[in-house]
């Protein structure tokens, strides 16, 4: 029986379809079979971040309509085996789908599938209600934002409310060179607020940008930063220990040294 | 030394600890807010509990969650009020 993990934030582009596109690659890249479901209905993105915006046919909302089957809809990604994407309807809106529809397509899908991971839309109105009803698990995106955080904020109690436990968190664009300078709050303060668990940090990398460009999620890219914070949220995922690296951590010169020579950090 | 270092090169606290001090007062707000259903529910039980001593008009009873200044006057804290127009004390109390 598989695991149904949503992914929300309250404030809308903090991450949470890159976060999504990223995790779902990464655990098919650990053999795990996954499926993604957008549930960003009117606002479709997931899959342009997963560059299968060519091949879709059937969507969501045809599927808890019953104008197809469910295997019909999904869309097997050729690139990473046991991938799947379901995407959201573009041209209809938030209401043509249940909280109740999304539980028994989620409790479907998990008869199948290891892991299932639903890109919530942002806010806390229908969409959010219907992209949390399936889970049991949540990841909670933030930046290390006033608003951002508080709105994180606001989504932990309601997940809560909604008998969703422990969420857990995960602050993406962290930017070490204004942390370093006391202009950007730390991992310890965001944390320090929310008081949840932490499941990883993103920095903020121009590789998230070029990997969208060309509809390939940075998780694959062994040379991104970001894509290695994926990979190790993956990691924490299927229970491994991963310590966590401290990107604020100065430069020493030997680092900077080997950089400069092209030897890969240790 | 140190601290006497920190005071002369200081020139304003850092955006970073404002950002986190406004953060932290904007939620205590926030996280009392309490949702219609909540409220409705609390106020039948402070009823049902002030009634047992006092007889109060219910009709006319208010409850409801506002605003007011805190103690020391320098923040905005929610507050309970309740008016409770008594019609009799319940005999027997004494
Ligand atoms: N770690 C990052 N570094 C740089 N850009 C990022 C990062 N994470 C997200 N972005 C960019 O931020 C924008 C919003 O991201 P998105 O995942 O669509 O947010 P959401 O789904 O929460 O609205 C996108 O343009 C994305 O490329
Ligand atoms: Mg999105």
């Amino acid at each position: 029986m598989g695991e149904v993990i949503v992914i929300t934030s309250g404030k809308g582009g903090v991450g949470k379809t890159t976060t999504t596109a990223n995790l779902g690659v990464g655990l098919a890249l650990q053999g795990k079979k996954t499926v993604l479901i957008d549930t960003d209905i009117g606002l479709r993105n997931l899959d342009v971040v997963m560059g299968l915006e060519n091949r879709i046919v059937y969507d969501l909302v045809d599927v808890v309509e019953g104008s197809c089957r469910v295997k019909q809809a999904l869309i097997k990604d050729k690139r990473y085996d046991g991938l799947h994407l379901l995407p959201a309807a573009q041209t209809r809106d938030k209401n043509a789908v249940t909280p109740e529809q999304m539980e028994k397509l989620c409790d479907e899908l998990k008869e199948e599938f290891d892991y299932v991971i639903i890109d919530c839309p942002a806010g806390i109105e229908q969409g959010f209600k219907n992209a949390i009803a399936g889970a049991s698990r949540a990841f909670v995106v933030t930046t290390p934002e006033v608003s951002a955080v508080r709105d994180a904020d606001r989504i932990i109690g309601l997940l809560e409310a909604n008998d969703i436990r422990n969420p857990r968190l995960i602050v993406n664009r962290l930017r070490p060179d204004m942390v370093r300078r006391g202009d950007m709050m730390t991992i310890d303060d965001i944390i320090d607020i929310l008081a949840i668990e932490l499941i990883g940090v993103i920095p903020d990398d121009e590789n998230i940008i070029v990997s969208t460009n060309r509809g390939e999620p940075a998780v694959a890219d062994a040379k991104s930063a970001a894509g290695l914070a994926y990979r190790n949220i993956t990691r924490r995922i299927l229970g491994e220990d991963v310590p966590f690296v401290d990107l604020t951590a100065q430069e020493n010169i030997l680092t900077k040294m080997k950089k400069l020579f092209g030897f890969k950090p240790a | 030394m140190m601290d006497l270092l920190k005071l002369l090169t200081r020139k304003k606290e850092n955006s970073k600890d404002v950002a986190k001090e406004r953060l932290k007062l904007v939620l205590i707000h926030d996280r009392s807010t309490f949702s219609p259903q909540f409220l409705e529910m609390m106020k039948s039980e402070i009823i049902q509990v002030i009634r047992k001593y006092l007889d109060v008009e219910e009709e006319l009873l208010d409850i409801q969650l506002t605003k007011t200044t805190s103690e020391d006057g320098e923040r905005i804290v929610p507050a309970l009020v309740a008016n409770i127009p008594i019609r009799a004390m319940r005999s027997g109390n004494r």
